[in-house]
């Protein structure tokens, strides 16, 4: 028994625990940063409980116990009960919608007393295990439209129950399954596919439509032009078919950009329209809806090279960056500890992004793998959308930093998420076996 | 294959972060305007006023000083007003006022709940004593100190003056820019001449605000930060209490008194009558009491002292006589008869002939009608009788400005008025090139006419008289500065000579000796102290509708030898010199000199208390 603990320990990838505790502590500390009042007469304590970084740390100690935890139960749990806590989320997001706390227009909290649990961010972690569980069956190949289709329910059920909760903005880290699917047989033209279509929307909304219409052709145009010159030795009937396709595929796009409107203005909510529109231009707005963004890019630009040093920022700290310990926690770095400070966060997200995509391959059971490419994926889309919010290059979509930012439900459930594929990879060698 | 995929699927998270580290170059290093804005945002200018400096008597006791007072600021978004009716209560109001203030407050431009603003202003620390624990029960108010300036003895109104919020136009020419909108200024009196001196120097404190504009502490820990430097002290010349018991004196009667110490043109006194209580343009009720003061008809304002233009009078005969020794024209012993018939001007009785000493003793006015018929005329002839006249003017009026007249005196005090010594070119302009002779002007003669004086060239006409020839230009201020190094203005140390000889100086004065002794104003003599002074009757030219009486006035210094003090008096309707300037003047010069009383002085000063000039003079006395 002690051995076997022994080398449950000596199997865990250290590397990644301290990636994760590094980003806590800092997170910890900037969250203090928020907080911290510069007046001398106030004395100020990083562990008063009544502040947001006394109680981060509550958090963080808690998820240490979690941690603890999940490294405790038998690693075959998180596949063999993987349908049933898939169930459960399914049925707690369908409560939340009814018995939710309103907040801001949405209903996605569960409370208990103090306590405040948002549901979808453990949905995510349910997600991964089920979509991981039933990709890995033996006589599963994600190789047909079926299949695709079967996984993408899988993904979409819980992202209806969350957009009855109007959450729009946790919905997005669903999107993020499509990594682990590409990474598991789905066609490398249908992600890029899918990239150009959001690229054309964003351009769409940016520029007239007719000039984006133009230019697909011209673009469409010169390519036939160019495979006619060019490839003399391939037959006619190839270059003909091919023309079509490429006509084809030219009509649909401009069939995009021309229902971008109905999408935009029909499907999105107003707040939501105005987001992006902010983003695609800051300078309309400055006072209302563009003051947040306007206000995080003047606390990360202000930081300069160096930053400001821990505890000096002054746009962070007095509130005028709104949501500063959640959402937009990052400010805090950028404004701080400057670009040298951002960019050592930001090389320590990709770093531990790859090491996560690193132990996944490194897995034999199919299971692991796929559930390390979700963790990754899922850590991957929040890091790009909060960020790239942050410094304008996002709209404003309320999702945390993973790690980073204020809050028990998400720190738990990005711990949760992250430790259950450490324990996994922990176990690989008897995975193997199994 | 799926190698390739774990290859494109790194790929894709590097090159994010790359894009985030790229696009956080060119929002951090590369822009500069983020700072600007951060700096904007999140700091706040504010502005430390200091201490004006106060102004004590030339024997320590405080003529202006600071007073604390407190501003009850409220805010907004805080105010939670437990018990309404012991609020109000405690503050004087009524629950409507209270509510008025409220919504005063609310329509202000530019609001904000988050900001502090004062909701009462001004109370004194007895008020805010008696509702602090009224205060301490509400949430969103808090009491904040301010300073006021406070005149604890309620004289010298005109020539202190006021401070006020700088005027547009002050804004807009001042040189150096160092006011802005809102500071407070000294608008008159020595409050607007020492002004450099007084106000001390702002200072500046930078500190970090919220976004609801909430203070958070200092920017950059203070490094930035000017303190304020307290303005400096003034040690005025002024004597309270002379000036008080002047004040006493002059009450119920227009004019002014201005006493200087002969040696050093120290200002003893300078009273402006009717005056005001100086307290009356501070604080919270300023606009209101300054407008009621500015439609007073008696011109509580008007520092009549520097400002209000008389007839010299028959004080004139003094400078007369002293031109005249000075061109040669006149003898100490030159007899003269007393003829107003003669010569067309009228005279009182009294002993005739008189040498130049009874001139003076009797103010004889067909004297100086030779007197200063002999300087016109001196050296002509009848055929350049009318070019003789110019030039012989011209030498007189040379002379007569070294006295003082007909200019500016660089008194410390604003708005100071020159009077009126008429040049040649004036004559030529009324009467045409060389057709004025003496006759034309003779009004000269006994200091009418066209001649104006403001009585503080007539006090420097005193001191002239008693320092046998020179005169410090009057003053207000004896020394600058707190504690230990004090500074004074150089140009109050220099003497001015009249180039009149001593000589002529101590003729003229044993004549004005006799003028209490024996002469115009025997009866306000003080005994024991031997008191020159000269006499006047200013014809009352400036209302000729309804003729009022003339004006009382005289001049004098005590004592004879060493004097001490120099004095002027002018009672706007006071009637013959003697009856109210010279026993005003005299008293004055008593207090002074002796700080006592004798049983003849008190009846004196009965007699001048007593008179209300100004009652009279609107017809509701008797």
């Amino acid at each position: 028994m002690i051995r076997r603990e022994d080398k449950l320990i000596k199997n865990i990838d250290w590397i990644t625990v301290a990636c994760y505790s590094i980003l806590v502590f800092i997170g910890w500390l900037n969250i203090y940063a928020v907080v911290y009042n510069p007046d001398p007469e106030v004395k100020q304590n990083i562990f008063d409980l009544s502040t947001n970084s006394g109680k981060q740390l509550l958090w963080i100690a808690s998820a240490a116990l979690i941690i603890i935890f999940i490294f405790s139960i038998d690693y075959k749990f998180y596949s063999t009960f993987s349908y049933l806590l898939y169930a459960i989320t399914i049925l707690i997001l369908g409560i939340t919608i009814f018995l939710g706390i309103e907040v801001n227009n949405s209903r996605s909290w569960l409370g208990f007393g103090d306590l405040r649990v948002q549901p979808l961010e453990f949905a995510k972690i349910t997600t991964a295990l089920v979509v991981a569980n039933y990709m890995s069956d033996i006589n599963f190949k994600l190789n047909g439209w079926k299949q695709y289709l079967s996984v993408s329910l899988l993904v979409l059920a819980p992202c209806v129950l969350i957009l009855l909760q109007k959450e729009t903005g946790g919905l997005l880290a669903f999107s993020s399954f499509i990594i682990v699917m590409y990474r598991e047989g789905l066609p490398g033209w249908i992600l890029l596919l899918a990239v150009i279509m959001v690229s054309l929307v964003l351009v769409t909304l940016m520029y007239n439509k007719i000039y984006v219409a133009l230019f697909i052709l011209i673009l469409g145009g010169l390519t036939i032009i160019a495979m006619t010159l060019f490839s003399k030795r391939t037959r006619n009937v190839s270059i003909f078919r091919r023309s079509i396709m490429i006509t084809a595929v030219c009509l649909a796009m401009i069939s995009v950009v021309y229902s971008v409107d109905f999408f935009f203005y029909k499907i999105l909510q107003p707040h939501q329209q105005k987001r992006i529109l902010i983003l695609l231009h800051p300078e309309l707005d400055k006072k209302n809806e563009g003051y947040q963004i306007n206000q995080s890019k003047v606390a990360i630009g202000s930081g300069g090279l160096w930053g400001k040093g821990f505890l000096q920022g002054t746009q962070t700290k007095f509130d005028f960056v709104p949501e500063q310990s959640t959402d937009f926690i990052f400010c805090t770095i950028g404004e701080e500890h400057g670009w040298i400070g951002s960019s050592f966060i930001i090389g320590l997200y990709v770093f531990l992004l790859s090491r996560i995509v690193w132990l996944a391959e490194r897995q034999k059971d199919r299971f692991a793998r796929i559930y390390g490419y979700s963790v990754a994926s899922i850590l991957f889309f929040h890091f790009t959308i909060n960020i790239g919010m942050t410094i304008g290059l996002f709209p404003i979509i309320g999702i945390p930093l993973p790690f980073f930012s204020y809050g028990g439900s998400s720190l738990w459930a990005f711990t949760i998420l992250l430790f259950i594929f450490l324990k996994l990879d922990a176990h690989r060698k008897e995975l193997l076996a199994h | 294959m799926n190698n390739n995929k774990k290859i494109i699927i790194q790929t894709i998270f590097l090159i994010t972060g790359v894009i985030f580290i790229v696009r956080l170059f060119f929002l951090q290093v590369i822009e500069t305007s983020y700072k600007e804005e951060a700096e904007r945002n999140a700091t706040r200018k504010m502005i430390q006023y200091p201490f004006r400096g106060i102004i004590y008597d030339r024997n320590g006791k405080a003529l202006v000083i600071n007073q604390l007072v407190f501003d009850i600021m409220v805010v907004m978004n805080e105010l939670n007003i437990p018990d309404t009716n012991a609020f109000c209560s405690a503050f004087n109001l009524t629950k409507n006022e209270l509510h008025q203030l409220i919504r005063k407050i609310k329509e202000e431009k530019g609001y904000n709940k988050y900001r502090p603003v004062p909701l009462l202003k001004q109370l004194s620390v007895d008020d805010i004593g008696k509702a602090l624990h009224i205060i301490n029960t509400c949430e969103g108010i808090y009491p904040q100190e301010r300073t006021i300036r406070i005149y604890p003895h309620k004289s010298l109104a005109n020539a202190l003056g006021y401070i006020g919020e700088i005027s547009k136009k002050q804004l807009e020419n001042q040189e150096e820019n160092y006011y802005e909108q809102g500071d407070l200024i000294g608008i008159s009196g020595i409050e607007a001449s020492y002004e450099k001196y007084l106000r001390g120097t702002k200072g500046v404190r930078y500190i970090m605000k919220d976004v609801h504009g909430v203070e958070k502490g200092p920017y950059l820990g203070g490094k930035m930060d000017v303190a304020s430097a307290p303005g400096q002290n003034l040690i005025c010349t002024i004597d309270l209490e002379l000036q008080k018991y002047g004040e006493w004196l002059m009450q119920n009667k227009v004019g002014s008194v201005v006493a200087i110490e002969p040696s050093t043109g120290e200002i003893l006194a300078l009273i402006s009558s009717p005056s005001y209580d100086p307290n009356l343009l501070t604080g919270r009720y300023f606009s209101k009491n300054f407008d009621t003061l500015q439609k007073d008809p008696l011109k509580p304002l008007f520092n009549r002292a520097t400002m209000a233009m008389y007839s010299p009078g028959s004080i004139f005969k003094v400078a007369q006589a002293l031109v005249g020794l000075h061109l040669g024209v006149l003898t100490p012993n030159s007899i003269k008869p007393c003829n107003p018939e003669a010569v067309g001007v009228k005279c009182h009785p009294h002993p005739s002939p008189t040498d130049l000493k009874g001139s003076i003793q009797w103010s004889c006015n067909p004297y100086y009608y030779d007197v200063f018929r002999s300087i016109i005329y001196k050296g002509g002839t009848s055929q350049n009788k009318y070019k003789q006249t110019e030039t012989n003017y011209d030498i007189w009026r040379s002379l007569m400005v070294k006295f003082g007249f007909g200019q500016k005196l660089e008194v410390d005090l604003p708005n100071i008025k020159a009077g009126f010594l008429p040049t040649n070119a004036f004559y030529d302009r009324i009467y045409g090139n060389l057709s004025w002779k003496h006759s034309t002007i003779r009004s000269l003669d006994i200091g009418q006419g066209e001649l104006l004086v403001v009585p503080i060239q007539i006090a420097n006409l005193a001191c002239i008289v008693a320092n046998r020839g020179f005169y410090i230009t009057p003053h207000l201020v004896k020394a600058i500065g707190n504690d230990e190094k004090k500074m004074i203005l150089t140009r109050f140390t220099e003497k001015k000579y009249t180039g009149i000889d001593t000589a002529h100086f101590n003729r003229v004065i044993e004549g004005m000796e006799l003028v209490v002794r024996h002469g115009t104003a025997y009866w306000t003599q003080i005994p024991g102290i031997n008191i020159c002074g000269k006499t006047g009757t200013v014809q009352n030219t400036q209302s000729i509708k309804e003729k009022g009486d003339d004006h009382s006035t005289y001049m004098a210094f005590a004592p004879k030898d060493n004097p001490k003090i120099a004095i002027a008096v002018y009672v706007e309707n006071g009637g013959f010199g003697a009856v109210t300037a010279a026993p005003i003047a005299n008293l004055m010069i008593e207090k002074y000199l002796t700080d006592t009383t004798t049983a003849l002085t008190r009846y004196m000063r009965t007699q001048i208390l007593q008179k209300d000039l100004i009652h009279k003079a609107k017809g509701e006395y008797r």
